[in-house]
């Protein structure tokens, strides 16, 4: 197909044509275009199919306020649904599809819904469909999900990049218009940090669009000018492709670059698009005006749009909608448009304007006080019927028809801090409030400044005032000549007695359904929004708030600003998800962490486990081995039984230190460490302020005002921050320094009662009982003098050692280990034995300091002392906290060996009901005990302290477990501690 | 003397992706100081002495072989040539006594040098320091990836020191390489 419809002149490149297809159609267009332009120049008007009733859609715009012309752009996994045409840049090879269609987009069969309209209305879900009630959730919504929604995913994960990125400035210009384009330059002279930002794929905004000069350049050689001066300017950043989707706190703007988007594939490594967040210490909204429709029926049509686009694709991409135009206004920018077309070679039907005192023209017939009252036309506009002042009608016979009923200024980014716009008569329509964002002012078209003069002037003006404010010497600029026509406009929203006419062409909103929801009740404008989905798609309603507003105003018999109006949220435009998510997609979705012995643990073949954002070896296999319980057992019973060593550096390590650091622990443990000799260890417990035990761990005294404090892996986070602010804000007279030190020392636990002796032939030490005994600690030498840290302490209830050196060496420590081991067979032990062991013995961990236990539930009621103030300790007081059938700590195993015991199940009595009012406890932990033979768990048991030896069910309704077990001690191996003490 | 060898984050890994150089610094020691109560005084001569200048907050001093940049109120990372200064928490617990609780660090950080003439470009896309405007020694403790990292601007226009936790080096590594391609 030939470009029937190109014509002269606009700012398109005819030297590169560029082909592309739609619903796999052939066309060729040129380097500017967007698609909706060049499927336009190829005499293309029908480019979609409406959301509710499948009517057929054209472009209703020329710009990111398209509601209709959604298309699938791309193929394969990089198909794109609901991208707008009009936005959407030509390149060489596109692909698009048209959507929302069953069959081709010329017949589709779901056309049909237009004529069932009358059961669709807005909120028809609610009222129909009610019987039989079984039909709704297994025909009716699955019918009705099946059509709803536009494009399609390709279910395909997206192969391209998208990163994210940070800019700072001292001023921030939305959009690159006359008024942007001006305050860039005021900006730009005075030296400060700029940053010009357009969504635009060509700067100048409305300028590429009209035909005025500016002094003696057009617009658009003006926009070009002066792009290029700001380009010689190292303090201006000018951001093509870029939206500002919001505006935020404090200044921080998020904006989506558009990368890649223009072309086919991005270069390799290259993002797609960025995310940027722009700090900014004052912004200027140029963000321009968007012209409104006008409500009559049939005002749908593909052929049908904004003048303002009509006059766009005319004068910057050389190209119209048909050879054979009208134009509908109420106000004189409708006016351009018709000279601007006929001027161009169009041919103008007539200009309809509602106003009786409209300009005339000599080029083309003008129908004053007239109204456009219906159109005709299956999948393109036709004929429109006009009915003239004196009441009489006349058919026009067109192809395309300009609406023009005034203009809305972009006040979105003025809202997205819950600034509400104010009304403003002069031009019927809402502009910015008088509440702004901290440092945002408004120029150009924005403040309902429409005139081009207006805008320099404003941008100028508001860059300069700005800049002052930051102590900025801006100078002001004298002004070109240029279009100063003032705003007239006469408020006309829609043709008396019309029913089906568009308001909202996305959501499919009529102008009846506005009055159905005024009918029905739902008059707050809120109500009307959500009822009607007014406003409520993509396009957050940018052609139809107003329209929807005027006629609950007329409704009500009130005025526009006494009905008020719904205010903007972020983002100004559609965000893809995947600039979203940036770089932190995939195993990259956060960070990981890998211990000293990574490298090492890999090459035992070890199986990792994420562990918060740590990968832990879980468990070392062997060759030969059929499943992780047999590496497990293995590894228990090797360190049980001589000698294990596991990787235990993602324990959380603090450096207290101070001459207050003992005084300090006090404070933040709810036993006493006052008196904890230097080179000794003891267990801790933490309570949080509510007296729930928070985390437990060890704190080992290296010196009179130095301790190191060990967290669980899960807690080290939260428990230094804890610790920070206890000593920041509850006792900052405290001289006590604290300092996380969890990844600068490898620590390993050797345990098993051959530990001893193999770290013997490691330590530079007397290694004996009476020189370092159970709960010792030193700093040390290993290996002949490197400087280490010893700890006598055990998890796993053996014999055991602690042992950290600076994780630059914790690989050659590993390795000397396992060397230094071999004649004891060292048996590398991964978390899951980690956890049996500390099972056996009885040892809490995450599990059981679940958030909701106390020191009681534990065990460890005792351990809070009475004799010192600590965070938690009163309040562990708490009669609650302390009633007699408690939860208690106790230790679960089968009656019959073979059963299991799953952690999760629930104690019940032996006898009596199975339910939750009859809950007795619940396991909290379990595991397989190499050593016993069968199951084993703890649990929380009501008076479990005085129901050892008691038979009872754990059962798991879930899992259909329903188990015998025995009540016993916690300590399953070696209760009295002699092991430990070896 | 003892017989086992320092293993680096990365093996010292080095990439050159268009201008853009990133290097794991090998030779760092490093130990954090915080003056104790009644301390800062001499906490800062010590200092002064040993940098020419405290730093002070978002600053790094350099002096010599040695480094020293501003953590908090009265907490500064000290940073010194591993060969000479393996023990630098103890040689500056020596000078400080009292004065200081000191907290050896050099196996908590990874240390990567960025160089390159887009280098600016890249530190843009990984974390919200102003680096256009840094100068040489400004330094911001900022968040690259999710981790908590220190960016300082070195004295070369072009060269930024990333120092970052040790134990995310490959996640901390391949963002920084992500960045450098993207801006290639």
């Amino acid at each position: 197909m030939t470009q029937s419809n190109r014509l002269d002149g606009g700012q398109i490149n005819r030297d590169a044509a560029l082909k592309f297809t739609f619903d796999g159609k052939t066309f060729q267009g040129h380097d500017g275009d967007t698609l909706a332009s060049a499927l336009m120049a190829n005499g293309v008007r029908l480019m979609g199919r409406s959301f509710k009733y499948h009517r057929p859609r054209g472009p209703l715009t020329a710009g990111s306020e398209e509601p209709n012309a959604l298309v699938e752009l791309r193929s394969g996994n990089r198909q794109e649904p609901n991208t707008r045409a009009t936005t959407a840049e030509l390149y060489d090879g596109l692909t698009a599809r048209s959507q929302n269609k069953l069959g081709s987009l010329n017949f589709d069969l779901l056309a049909i819904n237009d004529r069932l309209s009358n059961f669709l209305t807005a909120g028809f879900y609610y009222k129909t469909f009610m019987w039989p009630a079984a039909f709704w959730e297994k025909l009716y919504e699955p019918i009705i999900r099946h059509a709803a929604g536009l494009g399609s995913l390709s279910k395909q994960d997206d192969p391209d990049l998208y990163d994210k990125g940070f800019l700072h400035c001292d001023l921030l210009i939305i959009g690159a218009g006359p008024a942007g384009l001006a305050a860039a330059l005021t900006a730009g002279r005075s030296g400060a940090q700029v940053i010009l930002a357009d969504e635009d794929f060509r700067m100048g905004g409305r300028l590429n669009s009209e035909t005025f000069a500016i002094g003696d350049q057009s617009g658009g050689d003006w926009a070009a000018a002066t792009v290029a001066e700001l380009a010689t300017m190292p303090n201006v950043r000018i951001m093509l492709r870029t939206t500002v989707i919001g505006s935020f706190d404090h200044g921080i703007f998020p904006a989506v670059e558009r990368v890649s988007d223009h072309v086919a594939v991005p270069a390799a490594g290259k993002p797609r698009q960025i995310l940027w967040r722009i700090y900014a210490k004052k912004s200027l909204l140029c963000a321009g005006a968007t012209e409104r429709p006008i409500g009559f029926e049939n005002n749908d049509r593909p052929g049908i749009m904004l003048a303002s686009a009509m006059r766009s694709y005319a004068n910057r991409w050389a190209v119209t909608p048909d050879k054979r135009v009208a134009i509908f206004t109420n106000n004189d920018d409708g006016h351009r448009t018709a000279a601007d077309m006929h001027a161009k070679g169009v041919k103008i039907a007539a200009v309809v304007d509602t106003r009786a005192d409209a300009p005339t023209s000599g080029d083309y017939e003008v129908l004053a006080g007239a109204q456009v009252t219906n159109t005709k036309g299956r999948l393109g506009l036709t004929f429109a019927d006009v009915q003239l002042a004196d009441g009489s009608t006349r058919t026009l016979e067109v192809g395309a028809l300009g609406m023009s009923g005034g203009w809305n200024p972009n006040v979105h980014m003025t809202c997205h801090q819950r600034g509400r716009p104010t009304w403003q008569p002069d031009i019927a329509a809402f502009g910015p409030g008088e509440t702004l964002p901290d440092g945002m002012s408004i120029a150009g078209s924005a403040t309902g400044a429409f005139s081009t003069a207006a805008a320099l002037s404003t941008g100028t003006k508001a860059a300069a005032s700005a800049l002052r404010d930051l102590g900025f010497k801006a100078k002001a600029t004298r002004q070109p000549q240029t279009e100063d026509t003032p705003t007239n406009v006469t408020p006309f929203w829609y043709v008396e007695g019309c029913s089906r006419a568009w308001l909202d062409q996305q959501n499919d909103v009529t102008v009846k359904d506005v009055k159905l929801a005024h009918q029905e009740g739902f008059r707050s404008v809120e109500h009307l929004k959500r009822y009607t989905t007014l406003g409520m798609a993509t396009d957050q309603g940018k052609t139809s708030n107003m329209g929807g507003l005027a006629i609950m105003a007329e409704l009500a018999g009130k005025s526009i600003p006494e009905v008020g109006t719904t205010i903007f949220r972020p983002p100004y435009t559609p965000t893809s998800m995947g600039v979203l998510a940036g770089r932190s997609i995939g195993k990259h979705f956060h960070p990981t962490r890998l211990t000293p012995t990574h490298a090492w643990a890999v090459e035992q073949n070890a199986v990792f486990v994420e562990v918060g954002n740590w990968m832990r070896a879980q468990w070392f296999p062997r060759t030969g081995e059929t499943t992780w319980r047999e590496t497990v057992d293995r590894e228990v019973l090797a360190t049980r039984n001589s000698v294990g060593v596991c990787d235990v550096t993602t324990l959380g390590k603090v450096d207290v230190q101070g001459a207050d650091a003992a005084i300090f622990l006090n404070k933040i443990y709810c036993n006493g460490f006052g008196k904890l000799a230097v080179g000794r260890v003891r267990y801790g417990l933490m309570l949080r302020e509510d007296g729930i035990a928070m985390d437990d761990g060890t704190a080992a005294r290296l010196a009179e005002d130095h301790f190191v404090v060990t967290t669980t892996t899960a807690n080290a986070l939260p428990v230094y921050r804890h610790m920070e602010f206890v000593r920041q804000c509850l006792f900052p007279d405290m001289d006590v320094q604290l300092i996380s030190t969890t990844e600068a020392w490898a620590q390993y636990a050797v345990a098993g009662p051959n530990s001893r002796k193999l770290l013997e032939k490691i330590v530079d030490q007397d290694m004996s009982n009476e020189a370092f005994p159970f709960m010792a600690c030193a700093n040390i030498t290993v290996c002949g003098g490197l400087r280490a840290r010893l700890f006598r302490i055990s998890f796993s209830g053996e014999m055991a050692y602690e042992i950290a050196v600076p994780s630059i060496y914790g690989d050659a420590l590993i390795r000397k280990i396992m060397e230094a081991g071999a004649e004891f067979d060292v048996t590398p032990y991964g978390t899951e034995a980690l956890g049996v062991m500390r099972i056996e013995k009885g040892h809490a961990a995450g599990n059981e300091l679940n958030g909701t236990t106390s020191a009681q539930n534990l065990g460890m009621g005792r351990m809070v002392s009475k004799i010192k103030d600590s965070i938690g300790s009163k309040l562990s007081e708490r009669e609650g906290l302390n009633r007699e059938n408690d939860l208690r700590q106790v230790g679960i195993k089968p009656v019959n060996p073979a059963d299991p015991v799953p952690a999760g199940g629930h104690l019940m009595n032996a006898t009596g009901p199975v339910d939750a009012a009859h809950d007795q406890g619940y396991a909290t932990s379990a595991a397989f005990s190499p050593n016993l033979g069968h199951m084993i768990a703890l649990g929380f048991l009501k008076d479990g302290g005085n129901r050892m030896g008691e038979r009872m069910r754990l059962v798991s309704p879930l899992t259909g477990v329903d188990t015998e077990v025995e009540i016993t001690s916690a300590h399953f191996i070696d209760p009295e501690g002699e092991r430990l003490r070896a | 003397m003892h017989n086992l060898t320092p293993t680096m984050a990365l093996g010292g890994v080095t990439d050159t992706i268009g201008t853009i150089t990133i290097t794991e610094n090998s030779g760092m020691s490093l130990a954090s100081v915080a003056a104790r109560m009644g301390g800062e005084k001499k906490s800062a001569l010590v200092l002064k002495k040993m940098l020419g200048e405290v730093p002070g907050p978002g600053r790094c001093q350099q002096h010599g072989l040695g480094a020293g940049f501003w953590m908090g109120p009265d907490q500064w990372m000290i940073g010194a040539p591993m060969g000479t200064h393996e023990l630098l928490a103890d040689q500056l617990k020596d000078l400080l006594g009292d004065a200081a609780s000191v907290t050896e660090q050099t196996g908590a950080w990874v240390v990567f040098d960025m160089t390159g003439a887009a280098m600016r470009d890249a530190v843009e896309l990984l974390c919200a320091v102003p680096i256009r405007t840094m100068i040489a020694g400004d330094t911001q403790r900022t968040v690259i990836h999710h981790l908590g990292c220190f960016v300082i601007r070195r004295n070369t226009d072009d060269h930024v020191r990333i120092i970052g936790p040790r134990a995310s080096a490959g996640s901390l590594h391949h963002a920084l390489v992500a960045a450098a391609h993207s801006v290639a």
